[in-house]
């Protein structure tokens, strides 16, 4: 490590693991933290405002369900006195009047709402949770009317990848200004739920070519950001924008981490905010600085002209299918490990029922800390 | 369910710029450079795009913002128009600016 370490820019807080949905495809570590692991208040405003010392100019606030604590609004407020953007990420289900527009108040400067299908049958059934698509879009329509910007993710998988064209009706309807068709990442009950998550290679590639269309189409009118699954990419993505480079995420109970995964690579140890300042966690966190930058790279990264392009992919996708964190991520096409990801896509679509229902789910509950065979 | 109430804002000399609700700049103390900030993304704006955004009040005008650069950098209207004009187009489909 022989370059300066600048300051972080993106800080994603993930706030509480409760959440009223229990989306198989949830990217949060299998074995969630009950509410009284929780950082309490004084902890997270402590923390922001170290944040904002230190750098960070945007914040997303995320779980879990965000909106289940009850001090989001002082949060939100703390935040916006330092200038720091705030995103608030939320799956949009039984949100108490007037918490919208409290948040509005306090500084809030984006919404982030999720739908996990196109229309209600699909909402409920990959949320496992009754009613929960009426719920979205008064949520969205909430958020218009108090004059925030909005943008609708929507998680794709095999279950609702077909959903594709009604999610950008779906989104243009409800005056969204973007859209996120993101493919889910395989981490944590989404990694645990492969088998039944993975798409077919065909509606993969029908997919890219409808998002495109429509990029196209709706340059100026919404804009779509596309997050292209992994298992089937040539080139892996640059996964937090580079380990521990200009971002780091907060888990519930104050424990920082380089991305939301980080905690399967168990060879890494986090420090917990309040144990260390957060300057020194950023700065000399021995995690932090496992994969910076490009020292510790092996071949084929190691001499590859891409290495400051892609940063070497998901350390976690590495730590995943090649058992080795410092590996190049397989999802690359110079990984002696590539041929996996196909063969992984193969074995989840052999073993796919012609029924397409997701009976094979493991849905995300609190509780559960069964390991993901992989 | 229909787009067709939503069009493409396309530049005229008219047009009154405006930054986005959820776009806005501020100048960071700790980098000590003007940040662009928005949904996902941080810009850093170089110092002509500064001066264009900083005129993107919803009271000038294209043509008055053009003039006013003109002045500014002792530059032909004429030639700073498209570049002026360009970036205007390019930061409303980006969903930074309303025209």
């Amino acid at each position: 490590m022989n370059e300066p370490v600048l300051p972080p820019i993106g800080m994603l807080a993930e706030l509480t693991h409760r959440c009223p949905l229990q989306c198989a495809y949830c990217s949060n570590p299998v074995e969630l933290l009950k509410a009284n692991r929780e950082m309490d208040t004084a902890g997270w405003l402590s923390l922001f405002e170290q944040a904002a010392d230190l750098g960070v100019l945007q914040v997303h606030l995320s779980g879990g369900e965000p909106t289940l604590r009850a001090d989001l609004g002082e949060l939100i407020a703390c935040l916006a006195r330092r200038g720091v953007y705030t995103n608030l990420i939320t799956a949009g289900v039984g949100i108490a009047d007037g918490r919208i527009e409290a948040w509005a108040d306090a500084g809030l400067d984006h919404i982030q709402l999720s739908f996990q299908g196109a229309f209600a049958a699909t909402t409920e059934k990959i949320g496992n949770s009754r009613g929960a698509h009426e719920k979205k879009l008064e949520t969205a329509r909430r958020v218009r009317a108090a004059g925030l910007p909005l943008t609708i993710n929507a998680p794709i998988h095999r279950h609702n990848m077909e959903e594709v064209p009604d999610f950008i009706e779906l989104a243009l309807s409800l005056g969204a200004e973007r859209l996120e068709i993101a493919n889910v990442q395989y981490a944590g009950w989404a990694l645990l739920n492969r088998k039944a998550l993975m798409p077919e290679r065909e509606a993969v590639e029908r997919q890219v070519q409808i998002v495109e269309e429509a990029q196209e189409r709706l340059r100026g009118i919404m804009t779509i950001d596309f997050v292209t699954p992994d298992y089937f990419a040539i080139y892996p993505k640059p996964c937090m924008g580079g380990w521990a480079r200009d971002a780091f995420m907060v888990a519930p109970d104050g424990t920082v981490l380089p991305c939301h995964a980080a905690g399967t690579i168990k060879s890494l140890h986090f420090e917990r905010f309040g144990d260390w300042s957060l300057s020194r966690i950023w700065h000399e966190s021995s995690a932090f600085n496992a994969f910076r930058g490009t020292s510790w790279m092996q071949e084929p990264c190691r001499r590859c002209e891409r290495q400051e392009i892609d940063w070497g992919g998901c350390r976690c996708q590495a730590m995943a299918i090649a058992g080795d964190a410092a590996a190049t991520d397989p999802a690359c096409i110079k990984s002696p490990l590539h041929a996996r990801m196909g063969a992984l896509i193969n074995e989840a679509i052999s073993t796919k029922t012609a029924d397409t229902t997701p009976d094979a789910f493991t849905y995300r509950r609190i509780g559960r800390v069964t390991e993901p065979m992989v | 369910m229909t787009h067709a109430s939503r069009v493409r804002a396309v530049v005229s000399m008219q047009s009154r710029p405006i930054l986005k609700s959820h776009a806005r700049l501020q100048y960071d103390t700790v980098r000590e450079a003007w940040a662009l900030l928005s949904p996902e993304r941080v810009f850093w704006p170089n110092e002509v795009s500064l001066d264009i955004l900083r005129l993107c009040d919803g009271r000038h005008s294209v043509a008055q913002m053009i003039s006013l650069l003109a002045d500014q950098y002792a530059a032909d209207e004429a030639e700073i128009a498209p570049d002026v004009t360009g970036f205007l187009q390019e930061w409303s489909d980006k969903f930074l600016v309303t025209l």
